[in-house]
């Protein structure tokens, strides 16, 4: 069956969200559609009528650096992401999530923005995003605004983003500038990202983890740790990070921090993926991995 | 309606109306009738459908139509350039070619194009980046190896200019040939590069239908009502078909005619999978719809879903004769005294899930009434069974259908049944037009049948030096709702559940049970994959207690010329399987600079000690031919042609395997000319003679004797002319370099047609070949003509922390006979490796309560290049007499020692058992950590 009946390319943000409110219903927008239209098809995503394509929104496809922030277009496709030197020099988490996202073919047309709306609590670049603090840029008929990263999320597969009269335009990422401290040493931060896989089922992973950090000598100044699937929605592990914040880095703290990740996220069991146990038998050696690699190139 | 969209395709500019709902895919094929871009899944997971846009290449299954609106697009038809008349090839299609890394050839376009975008983009990559660029370009014939040659020695010949380099590793066979032996390229592999090869869906005809079959998708009851009012009454609906619509038989099948071509009212649906009703229609899309609009109502019944369950007693029982297709008995020697004897009796229960062929083509018929005819245009392993199928349905004489085979994009054993082909014959005889069905990868994960479930229980007994003495198994093989080829797998399944040894007392019981999953029936291996797995197993726990190298072990009780197989058979010849052991044993040691008995310790190899490596051993066997005293026969026509060359015709199929090459190599070997020389038809009813199923690793033999007998007998025929024209002795007539030598004069083809013909003789041979008589199972003596024997080793490398196993090296060494080309051989063993390394690690077809899990290609994942190993080949070849130039069958034995040579590296690296594939990683970590903690 015809999975749209009308496909409408809007040029600007304005055209789009205009297209999204007037446009006969039921209305998507799409920008890879390596999922929507598989869900379509699939019948896991109820029929539309009209489709909304934003990767002819020249604003939505730019990646630049904003002020003190890196902008990410969401109809940027991941590739791009995955290439770019601007991502790789200042959010090395996000290029290794981009990486691996699906196989090249998807990535040439899926984006960030898609991966993001569909609102998995462990898309990989999604918990890239979610360590780099990244905000979100939401368009709607009454203008734009800021939204912090998390609360686009509402639960798994459910999206905060009203796709009615609602788009994702893009993401900025803080970029931490530079400052020097009393012993003249420069804090440096660093960023990255991991999983773990199996190699049976669907291309999920049973566990990923994003780190971004700032480091001074052997002391953690700031640390976001990010784990996917730790709760229904994208998971910060908020009492981990405090518990680092101005440590040292050794076996104790970092035993310490692994502690209160564990403490605080909820590890569930999918069924043919991985079980609740098997997730927090193995992400403390996901995390130390992923922890250590981000200390070593923040040094 | 959005406006008109402007795009570009291989330097040609179109504009055109936008379609609602339109992907890339079907604007290409359909609109612009470019079909080198194929189909594989529609769900962006084959890579198949890779076009490149914008210099990009994308999944064009899942792009919409639209978006292409002012891009530039590259098809596979782009790539190749047209020097005066003359198609000049891009040097990476060449280069497939040379390389052999074209088989099936269905996921070649998508693998190209792939390869040329990373190629514009990194002119010299190395193996790390084409693996990357390739991820999800999945090859199912898994010429992964030959593919990354491919793109190595592609890239190497544009940057430097020089001419695409030929593989340099492949030997040729020993036994000392002009042409067979020697490697040689596919007759058909430029069309596959250049996207020109013609698959079923790439045809179509004027006035064509487009066809749905209404599934029941319930696993188990009874239609009480069907209501197809609302299909019928849809406009562009052409015709409704139920089961009261079938003039002939209503039940097809292979073995035993238990299958019904629909479910009638009041009648049993015994899986998903049935069909309650067929709708042809003007387009594709209607035609689902309509089939959407069918009301089906059911008398639900309780779900027999495991073999087991349905061997109880007082469980519904899905057939009239009951759950139990067939009870397989093997029965060697004196159990009792066996076991009594032995100083170790052991046992062990394994399990093996279903899985599913995955050939990235998926199912598609065509029917075209011709005058008062049936014409099928289909993908089938068995052209001359699908002829007499669709007649019993048609109610016709079997003169009046043709199967016309195409082009297959991969079989494996999943394409021996029937799917749509009488669906398609039923509605194009009502409608009097041509009908298309085309499964989507949904229906086709669905309903063809697949690799059966296993539980097998093994009870061993040895002696301590090692000696076995008597091996007992029992096997519950899930045959699934319908018959299929199950009593013969499960029946092979039985007979090799002992594994290829010198065993003195034998049993083995296997039932074979009906059960309502989807059929299972032929998957290369045909059983034997998974009964290797549990006495390979068996093997290693009893090397390990009785504390005896395991390469030892399995050299003193090898089968070996003398020995008396399990079913009472003597093997008087062709009996490799010591040779396998010993190349296999010693190349591991050259490939990992080990010594022997630390081949098989854990090792940590880098700085991570939680990444343990070892290896693991196995060994294999498998007969070729049907066996069990089937007649086993296949004819062949040569023919001289007016020009000078000739045709070989047989209706064997050609699946990816490279059956049409070893047939062109073999008639060029006999006539002694030129491979170029040699046509190849196959798979046409009424062209070519009978050459029975392509399953059992047979071809090569059987449709490969018919050819060489056929030109032997032609040869002689032409002698026996020449002779008595000239009036010379025959040995004056030789055949040599292409020309004929009559008595000192050289004579060319054409001269030798011409006089032929005017002799009053016809150039033309039909040969029937019949192999060597085998005995039932039970009767004693040969049950098999001959068995293929297959050793592998495999080098993994175990996550302890997560689990995770990586397979890092694999040795293979197959007893083939007699190498015919060793270039196909090369890549159909790879391809058998990577098949099994998917087996062990990755496959499992899930069906919950009858309902099928893993209805979609992204849930049922087969091995990408990424997973492949380093694969090393080593070609045994110990002569069959009867078969042609001493070959023997390979397709299936090279797949099957791979699952348990890798769970038995996994043991030796980390001390866990795998009794159950796939590998569970979970189940690996938890069995480690639960011993830390115990520590």
């Amino acid at each position: 069956m015809n999975l749209w009946q009308e496909y409408k390319r809007p040029a600007s943000v304005t055209e789009a969200i205009q297209a999204l409110t007037s446009a006969p219903g039921p209305v998507m927008p799409i920008a890879g559609g390596t999922d929507l239209l598989l869900d379509l098809k699939q019948g896991r995503h109820s029929p539309v009528h009209t489709l909304i394509d934003l990767t002819f929104v020249p604003e939505m496809s730019l990646l630049e650096l904003r002020g003190g922030e890196l902008f990410i277009g969401a109809a940027v496709p991941v590739n791009r992401v995955a290439l770019d030197p601007l991502v790789g020099q200042h959010a090395q988490a996000l290029t290794e999530a981009a990486n691996l996202i699906a196989g090249p073919q998807v990535r040439n047309t899926a984006t960030l923005g898609g991966n993001v709306a569909h609102a998995l609590p462990a898309a990989d670049g999604t918990i890239a995003l979610t360590a780099l603090n990244a905000q979100a840029e939401v368009a709607s008929p009454t203008g734009t605004r800021r939204m912090p990263f998390t609360s686009l999320f509402l639960g798994p597969g459910k999206s905060a983003i009203d796709k009615t009269k609602e788009i994702i335009v893009g993401f900025y990422i803080p970029i931490k500038t530079s400052k020097f401290s009393k012993n003249s040493e420069v804090p440096r931060t660093a960023s990255c990202f991991k999983r773990i896989m199996r190699p049976q089922g669907v291309a999920l992973p049973i566990l990923n983890c994003a780190v971004w950090l700032e480091r001074e000598s052997e002391i953690v100044i700031d640390i976001h740790i990010a784990v996917g699937p730790g709760s229904s929605i994208p998971f910060r592990a908020t009492e981990a990070e405090a518990a680092l914040r101005g440590q040292f880095l050794n076996e104790e703290t970092i035993n310490r921090t692994l502690e209160f990740l564990l403490g605080q996220a909820q590890f569930r069991t999918s069924a043919r993926r991985a079980s609740a146990d098997y997730r927090k038998h193995i992400v403390g050696g996901l995390f130390k991995d992923v922890l250590d690699t981000a200390w070593a190139r923040a040094s | 309606m959005n406006n008109q969209i402007t795009f570009t395709v291989n330097g040609t500019k179109h504009t055109i109306d936008p379609v609602a709902g339109e992907t890339l895919s079907t604007l290409l094929r359909e609109r612009l009738r470019l079909t080198g871009t194929k189909i594989g899944c529609e769900e962006a997971e084959c890579g198949a459908c890779t076009v490149l846009v914008d210099g990009e290449p994308m999944m064009s299954c899942v792009y919409p139509a639209e978006r292409a609106d002012g891009k530039n697009i590259t098809t596979i038809e782009g790539l190749a350039q047209r020097v005066h008349e003359e198609m000049k090839l891009h040097p990476l299609q060449e280069a497939f070619v040379e390389q052999g890394a074209v088989q099936c050839g269905f996921c070649i376009p998508g693998q190209i194009m792939t390869a040329y975008a990373l190629l514009k983009r990194n002119p010299n990559p190395n193996s790390d980046d084409i693996r990357f660029a390739l991820k999800d370009t999945l090859c199912r014939c898994a010429g992964y190896p030959s593919i990354e040659n491919a793109i190595l020695a592609a890239a190497q010949a544009l940057r430097t200019g020089e001419p695409v380099q030929k593989p340099t590793h492949i030997p040729d066979s020993i036994h000392d040939h002009k042409t067979v032996g020697h490697s040689h390229l596919r007759p058909e592999a430029v069309q596959k590069v250049t996207g020109e090869a013609i698959y079923t869906d790439d045809l179509t005809f004027d006035g064509m239908l487009f066809a749905k079959a209404k599934r029941a998708m319930i696993p188990h009851g009874f239609l009480t009502k069907l209501d197809v009012s609302k299909a019928k009454a849809l406009p562009g609906v052409v015709a409704v078909l139920t089961a009261d619509d079938i003039p002939g038989e209503h039940n097809h099948g292979l073995v035993i005619y238990d299958w019904p071509v629909m479910v009638g009212i009041g009648e049993r649906i015994r899986y998903v999978g049935d069909a309650v009703a067929i709708v042809a229609a003007e387009t594709q899309d209607i035609a689902e719809q309509a089939s959407a609009l069918i009301e089906a109502e059911f008398d639900l019944q309780p779900v027999i879903t495991n073999p087991v369950q349905a061997r109880q007693e007082d469980v519904p029982q899905i057939h009239e004769k009951g759950n139990l297709l067939k009870h397989i008995k093997v029965r060697k020697g004196d159990m009792d005294a066996g076991f009594a004897k032995a100083d170790i009796v052991f046992e062990h229960t394994f399990h093996t899930p279903t899985t599913d062929h995955a050939f990235i083509e998926p199912e598609c018929s065509i029917a075209v009434p011709v005058d008062s005819r049936m014409e099928i245009y289909v993908g089938s392993q068995i052209p001359y069974q699908d002829k007499t199928q669709v007649a019993r349905a048609l109610g016709w004489d079997e003169s009046r259908v043709r199967i016309v085979g195409q082009l297959m994009g991969g079989g494996f054993g999943g394409k021996e049944d029937i799917m749509g082909q009488i669906h398609v014959a039923l509605l194009a005889n009502v409608t009097q037009r041509p009908v298309k069905l085309l499964f989507d990868r949904h229906e086709s994960l669905l309903v063809h049948p697949k690799r059966h479930a296993t539980q097998i229980r093994v009870k061993m007994g040895a002696m301590k030096n090692g000696r076995l003495v008597a091996v007992d198994t029992e096997l519950y093989g899930d045959t699934g709702a319908y018959a299929s080829l199950g009593e013969k797998v499960m029946t092979r399944a039985t007979t090799h559940a002992a594994g290829p040894y010198d065993v003195e007392n034998v049993r083995a019981d296997c039932y074979a049970m009906y059960t309502n999953n989807p059929p299972a029936g032929a998957f290369r291996g045909f059983g034997v994959t998974q009964s290797a797995f549990a006495v390979e197993s068996m093997m290693d726990m009893l090397a390990e207690k009785l504390n005896i190298d395991r390469i030892e072990l399995r050299r003193m009780n090898a089968l070996h010329v003398g020995s008396i197989t399990n079913t009472g058979q003597e093997l008087k010849e062709s009996v490799g399987l010591m040779e396998c052991i010993d190349r296999v044993s010693s190349t591991m040691c050259q490939v990992s600079g080990l010594s022997q008995e630390d081949l098989f310790k854990p090792r940590v190899t880098s700085d991570a000690a939680h990444l343990i490596q070892s290896w693991g051993f196995a060994a294999a066997y498998k007969n070729t031919g049907l066996g069990g005293g089937a007649p086993d026969i296949s004819g062949a026509d040569v023919e001289l042609y007016e020009d000078g060359t000739f045709q070989v015709r047989s209706s064997a199929a050609e699946l990816g395997q490279g059956l049409v090459t070893v047939m062109r190599l073999i008639v060029s070997e006999e006539m002694a000319v030129a491979p170029e020389k040699v046509r190849v038809l196959v798979m046409d009813t009424d062209l070519t003679p009978n050459g029975g199923p392509t399953t059992a690793s047979r071809q090569t033999f059987v449709t490969g004797n018919a050819s060489r007998y056929a030109a032997k007998t032609l040869r002689d025929e032409i002698t026996a002319t020449m002779a008595e024209k000239y009036d010379i002795r025959p040995e004056q007539i030789r055949f040599a370099d292409g020309v004929v030598h009559v008595n000192g004069h050289s004579m060319t083809w054409v001269e030798i047609y011409k006089e032929m013909k005017a002799a009053g003789q016809n150039p033309l041979v039909r040969y029937e070949y019949e192999a060597p008589k085998t005995k039932p199972l039970g009767a004693g003596g040969d049950m098999h003509f001959a068995f293929s024997f297959g050793v592998q080793a495999a080098e993994v490398e175990v996550n302890k922390l997560t689990g995770e196993v990586r397979v890092l090296k694999v040795i293979s060494a197959n007893d083939v006979g007699m190498a015919v080309n060793p270039l196909g051989l090369q890549g159909q063993i790879e391809g058998g490796v990577m098949m099994g390394l998917g087996n062990c690690l990755t496959e499992e077809f899930i069906v919950e309560n009858g309902n099928v899990v893993t209805d979609h290609l992204a849930r049922y994942r087969v091995p990408g290049i990424m997973l492949t190993p380093e694969i090393t080949s080593i070609v045994v070849e110990h002569p069959v007499e009867a078969g042609p130039y001493g070959a023997k069958g390979v397709g299936e034995v090279c797949s099957i020692p791979t699952t348990p040579a890798i769970t038995n590296a996994i043991y030796n690296a980390v001390g866990v058992r795998i009794d159950k594939t796939p590998v569970d990683q979970e189940l690996i970590a938890n069995e480690l950590w639960k011993r830390e903690g115990n520590k």
